[in-house]
């Protein structure tokens, strides 16, 4: 019998090394902690990336648990188990800010709605369940960008703009992206067509992981204010069923 | 100002759930808990009423915890609650005398058989407007006299009471053995076979003939006024409501019109119509029975199809056969093909109920071959549901004179898109769900709301009820027309399955 691969030793030893720190770590790091060679050190987080165990900050270029190593095992959720559990909330979320809601969760580089309640206005709507949204242009996909839950690979020809206000440009969508983790919830004003908007927020699963989110969206003059804000009182309402829809899938904290 | 709420308490076959709504009808607090379900031997089902309500006790106060309200803020309290359910108490300890027997149970088979030919189902349906069934009350309080020794004497010393699921939380909410309000509804009361269906009392040739003595019985009050103040739990609340689950949901949907329906998709799913204050005995299999009756205005009846196995099937797939893990997971698996492979599931697990009511009946799955996978059967299961629909909106169609233009819908089901497109196609009729899915708890809500006046009236109710979602039919009408056709003809094959001796066999060896 062969022994033990010493490769995947040392890479069981840097995912243990991320996820006992609370902060990212960087390369030079890493490789002294685990005494071993940089160059060693670079080619196991790269194949470690590439499977979505570990992920890279763009900026600092520092290391962290990837989305794809706590997805493994329990933190799978299935999409109509998602629908099934926040059915409650987004009702009561159309309800009180009196726009159509839906929720999110990424598939194959877009958002995946699985969730849709109509504005309560009884006009004439169809349920758009199914439908694909773009990731880089809609309130929910940039919170899954956000959060970790999607990750965007940009064609050659560089990111879609639907709208001139789309963000297409890479460090410019980063930028907007770090600000939704630090505000915990994130809107989109006019990228993805002209005259509306949408504001979203995480679902947590177990353990924080976000699952999924959950967002309203409507015409522009109801969603800001006439500075093209998002209005706070919509914002916070949308925090709140995102956190009622989270605790009833298991997340503590939040 | 502080916001002042309803809370409904919605006590269900397998849960119990805590709600509070604002003025506008919208849902601000929930709060569950799941109760134990007893299957002590094939057909019978129970649960521990006391289990029931020390549940009551905990989510009440999870449910005000969750929006930070406190007793004062709770305008009324109405109930809903799982009908025919019967649970037998004793007036001075409180104990219930042995495990309320639930609506599913079939212990009463033989007897109801037996009822059926003689004196047969008119004399029945003349006065209670229910043919025999397994279903109902009277047969349960009959086989526990039967059964239980000395039960049938206390109860003529009027050591017992007898309650559907309202009754009993109602007189342990206002004091137990201590004073405690033993009364019930008309929708529920309706449901026992022993009152009168125009008159709405205690029909006395009812009660002689099933034998049951009038000190067991609750006094029978309107839907909606206030019943009095709880002393447990909410001290000070005034309790202003009691509605048969399903009665609640069509009030929740606000079919306050003849014509409207609604159909509730839980454990069982159930289709009513008001048919307004006109009582219409069907002539295709389905129930006549109360919508409801407000304070003391006339009142309002409606038609009923009832289906037993319907969400159950989800959770027998799920529990019993380990196919998926949680019930939504049903149309994450139903979605890996395209059809039913030709397989169809009758779920006839404790015979069929509306529109054919046959005990004899038991489950079948039919048009097996190698090629079917469970996605194929998941597919079925959901499917189940929708034909059923279909047969139940069939007869109420031929029996009302009217056709059912769209179907209102609600219950946990309701979030499964491939099952809601299902009915769309199979009815032929748009599908339509309403903003507030969780409708049995907000018709109990309305129903409390409008007996202590935080509701002015019923055009108010109206105006909160909102479009959430609408599935449109999309089915080739041939394809409709064969599908239709091989379910009628999986049907068939479940019908007589249980032989007339099966049930004294099982009595014999059972005890």
């Amino acid at each position: 019998m062969a022994g033990p691969v010493q490769s995947i030793e040392r890479a069981a030893a840097i995912l243990r090394l991320l996820a006992a720190g609370s902060r990212r770590l960087g390369l030079g790091e890493i490789a002294s902690s685990l005494g071993l060679a940089k160059g060693t050190a670079h080619g196991i987080l790269r194949t470690l990336q590439g499977v979505g165990f570990v992920e890279q900050d763009e900026t600092t270029g520092k290391y962290q648990l990837g989305a794809a190593l706590l997805h493994l095992g329990t933190s799978y959720l299935d999409v109509n188990e998602l629908r099934s559990r926040s059915l409650n909330w987004a009702d009561a979320l159309a309800a009180r800010s009196g726009e159509a809601v839906r929720l999110g969760t990424p598939l194959e580089g877009q958002v995946l709605v699985v969730h849709h309640v109509f504005r309560p206005d009884d006009t004439l709507q169809t349920l758009d369940v199914g439908t694909l949204l773009p990731l880089h242009a809609s309130s929910l996909g940039k919170v899954l960008l956000a959060f970790g839950t999607a990750t965007l690979d940009p064609p050659e020809e560089g990111l879609r703009a639907y709208t001139r206000h789309t963000l297409v440009d890479p460090g410019e969508l980063n930028r907007a992206l770090a600000e939704i983790r630090e505000l915990g919830w994130g809107a989109e004003v006019q990228e993805m067509s002209m005259g509306d908007a949408g504001i979203a927020a995480p679902i947590r699963g177990h353990g924080g992981l976000v699952v999924g989110a959950i967002g309203l969206s409507g015409r522009v003059e109801r969603i800001c204010d006439h500075r093209g804000r998002p209005l706070p009182a919509l914002v916070a309402l949308v925090r709140d069923a995102a956190r009622a829809i989270s605790r009833e899938l298991g997340a503590t904290r939040w | 100002m502080v916001e002042r709420y309803v809370m409904s308490i919605d006590q269900g076959t397998t849960s119990t759930r805590c709600i509070l709504f604002d003025h506008r009808g919208r849902l601000v607090s929930v709060a569950q808990r799941e109760h134990r379900q007893y299957f002590p031997r094939p057909g019978w089902v129970e649960h521990d009423a006391m289990e029931i309500w020390r549940n009551v006790q905990r989510i009440v106060p999870e449910a005000l915890a969750g929006v930070g309200a406190d007793a004062a803020q709770i305008a009324a309290i109405g109930i809903a609650n799982q009908r025919e359910t019967t649970v037998l108490w004793d007036r001075r300890t409180g104990t219930p005398l042995g495990r309320a027997i639930v609506w599913q149970d079939t212990r009463t088979a033989p007897l109801v058989d037996a009822l059926r030919d003689r004196p047969g189902d008119e004399f029945f349906l003349d006065r209670c407007g229910l043919p025999p069934s397994t279903y109902f009350s009277a047969p349960r309080i009959r086989w526990l006299f039967d059964h239980v020794e000395d039960l049938e004497k206390r109860a003529r010393n009027g050591e017992v009471l007898f309650g559907t699921m309202e009754s009993w939380l109602i007189w342990n909410l206002t004091g137990g053995v201590d004073g405690g309000l033993h009364i019930s509804d008309p929708t529920n009361a309706s449901r026992t076979m022993l009152v009168n269906i125009r008159t709405l009392t205690w029909d006395p040739e009812l009660l002689d003939f099933f034998g049951v003595p009038r000190p067991l019985l609750p006094e029978i009050r309107s839907s909606a006024e206030s019943y009095g103040e709880a002393r447990a739990l909410l001290p000070g609340v005034r309790i202003g409501a009691a509605l048969g689950d399903q009665q609640a949901a069509l009030f929740g949907q606000t079919c306050f019109s003849p014509g409207e329906a609604k159909c509730t998709y839980g454990t069982g799913s159930f289709l009513l119509m008001n048919t307004g204050t006109d009582l219409v005995h069907s002539r295709n299999g389905l129930l006549t029975t109360v919508a409801y009756k407000i304070f003391n205005q006339p009142t309002v009846y409606a038609l009923e199809g009832p289906m037993a196995v319907t969400g159950s099937l989800v959770q027998w797939f799920r529990d019993r056969l380990g196919l998926i893990s949680t019930a939504p997971e049903i149309e994450t698996l139903a979605r890996t093909v395209e059809d039913n492979g030709g397989c169809y599931i009758v779920p006839a697990f404790s015979g069929l109920f509306a529109p054919y009511w046959r005990s004899d009946a038991r489950g079948v799955i039919v048009g097996l071959t190698s090629y079917i996978t469970k996605g194929h059967l998941a597919r079925a299961v959901l499917e189940a549901t929708a034909w059923q629909t279909r047969e139940v909106v069939d007869a109420v169609n031929a029996d009302s004179g009217l056709t059912l233009k769209q179907l209102r819908v609600d219950g946990g089901m309701t979030s499964d898109n491939l099952l809601m497109q299902m009915l769309a196609d199979v009815l032929d009729v748009p599908v339509v769900r309403p903003l507030v899915a969780e409708t049995v708890s907000l018709g109990a809500a309305y129903a409390a709301g409008l007996a202590v006046g935080y509701w002015p009236d019923m055009e108010v109710l109206r105006r909160n009820w909102y479009r959430a979602g609408q599935w449109l039919p999309d089915m080739d009408p041939e394809r409709r027309a064969y599908e239709y056709e091989s379910w009628k003809r999986a049907v068939e094959r479940s019908l007589g399955w249980i032989r007339p001796d099966d049930a004294a066999r099982a009595r014999r060896s059972g005890q």
